[in-house]
């Protein structure tokens, strides 16, 4: 198994932390003058996603994880499993529900999310930053207010409710931020 | 930080230290920086030579590029120079990070007649004349500050502080046992340093005689043998490093082997020791104490810098 010396350490990096694929999110060199030096390592859990303080003892070496993130297109759900292709080679890979988690709500087929693969499975899927998706309920605002002060509830076709501006209607499609949930714009038709 | 900036930056501050030591009657010196004599403390690695170093068919013992420039310092001490101060390349393998670069500048000076306590008052003036900052000056002993955590670091037991380190929140990862002065260690980095006013000079005084280095070892009004040793930490960052020099040849001779011990143990090549500068302090090392400064971080201070890279215009990652 290939292995990282805690000198190769930065942020990105995943290693194999307590058996899970972890990623490195920040690396401290720490050595005090006259003693032994320690990598103090801020580190999400891939699985989990939480995120934890480890120190290492400098010049140690920890497991590897295989993890890769593909861009991959979301094809269909079949009820248990979603179903991915990854379009220059045509491989399909299938995330269970745990790996899609709270994404579900924002997955629309044909979008291409960014997919991570530990051990050739998926085990984090992504949505796009930004999506659009069709207004399928929404209560009528009120006629001619255009200021978008105050805003409703929207429900989108994948099941995501937004906060939307009053003037915004069933039957339209909206651009939302996946990473904060919020309305950007009405989508123009291309 | 823009190039020029940066180089006057560090121009000026070599020029205000050299100010303050020759208004104090200090003599720069330099000294070699290759030597047949490494380090033996197990916790520095020094850049080494292959065996032709002095040329030749002949095979020669290896050199090694120097960690500091204590044993030279010191023996120009017992040949009389009197109080030196010198501005040098410090060399350490494997030490790269925010704070870290394996080439760095060091300010070494040595006080004939001073003890610790005089010594750290004089890095206090040393720093408000270069810097033209007033920082307020705390000083405080090693085992105060482990006090609030209900830890005795002279007296404790691994076991203890080992338990106290995990209870407040050190998780680490490791496949060799840490030893007493390593979870010491730990807890200072952790817990306590962060726990400093940044603002502030935070000079941390009498270490256990177990991380004496080259310090004096006497036993404190409660008991404790203690190390006649500070570390200066300002702005997050440890800055100096300073003792009571140790005068006794014998002891010294004793506290290379036990490194070479610990080297040993630790699976770490064996370094071996400065026979001339063993010799010096048998002709007697006068009365001092001495310190190391941390120039580059020093740098960090003045420019507000994040990371030492930041003030050297060509880091480890660029040469």
């Amino acid at each position: 198994m290939a292995t990282y010396n805690t000198n190769e350490f930065k942020g990105g990096l995943k290693i194999m932390l307590d058996g899970d694929p972890c990623s490195i999110i920040e690396n401290e060199f720490v050595k005090p003058g006259k003693g032994q030096a320690f990598n103090r390592v801020k580190i999400r859990n891939l699985k989990t996603g939480r995120v934890l303080e480890k120190t290492f003892k400098s010049g140690e070496s920890v497991d590897a994880a295989d993890v890769v993130e593909l861009e991959l297109q979301y094809l269909y759900n079949d009820g248990e499993l979603w179903h991915f292709m990854d379009n220059t080679t045509f491989e399909q890979y299938a995330a269970d529900a745990n790996a899609v988690a709270d994404t579900v709500k924002w997955l629309k087929d044909q979008d291409i999310c960014t997919v991570t693969l530990w051990n050739g499975n998926p085990l984090i899927v992504d949505a796009p930053n930004f999506v659009t998706l069709e207004i399928t309920e929404t209560d009528p605002g009120l006629k001619g207010d255009t200021s978008g002060g105050g805003g409703k509830p929207a429900t989108l076709e994948t099941g995501a409710v937004v906060r939307v501006p009053l003037f915004v209607q069933t039957g339209e499609i909206i651009k939302v931020d996946t990473r904060s949930g919020e309305y950007v714009s009405r989508a123009k038709e291309d | 930080m823009d190039l020029n900036a940066k180089l006057q930056a560090r121009a000026r501050l070599y020029e205000k230290v050299r100010q303050y030591f020759s208004g104090e009657g200090l003599t720069e010196v330099f000294t070699p920086l290759l030597s047949f004599a490494g380090n033996p403390d197990p916790a520095i690695k020094s850049f080494e030579t292959d065996q032709g170093s002095l040329g030749g068919s002949v095979n020669h013992a290896p050199m090694y590029l120097q960690t500091s420039p204590e044993f030279f310092m010191k023996r120009l001490l017992v040949l009389g120079s009197g109080s030196i101060f010198q501005i040098c390349p410090a060399f350490r393998q494997a030490e790269t990070g925010r704070f870290h670069n394996p080439e760095f500048a060091m300010l070494e000076w040595y006080r004939v007649g001073y003890n610790y306590f005089d010594l750290m008052a004089d890095v206090s003036a040393m720093i408000e004349s270069v810097t033209s900052l007033k920082p307020y000056v705390e000083q405080i002993s090693y085992a105060r500050l482990f006090e609030p955590f209900g830890l005795n670091p002279h007296s404790d037991s691994r076991e203890k502080i080992k338990t106290a380190a995990i209870q407040n929140g050190i998780n680490v990862q490791t496949s060799v046992e840490l030893s007493r002065d390593d979870w010491l260690d730990l807890f200072m980095t952790h817990v306590i340093e962060p726990s400093f006013n940044p603002d502030n000079l935070v000079f941390v005084y009498d270490f256990p005689a177990s991380q004496a280095s080259l310090a004096k070892i006497i036993t404190d009004n409660q008991g404790f043998q203690v190390a006649q040793r500070f570390e200066l930490y300002w702005q997050g960052m440890e800055l100096a490093n300073g003792f009571t020099e140790l005068q006794d040849a014998d002891e010294q001779l004793q506290r290379f082997k036990q490194d070479n011990k610990n080297r040993e143990r630790l699976g770490l090549p064996y370094m071996p020791l400065d026979q001339n500068f063993l010799n010096a302090l048998q002709q007697g090392l006068p009365e001092c104490s001495g310190v190391a400064l941390g120039l580059d971080r020093l740098l960090m201070v003045i420019s507000r810098a994040d990371s030492i890279s930041d003030v050297l215009v060509f880091p480890v990652s660029e040469v």
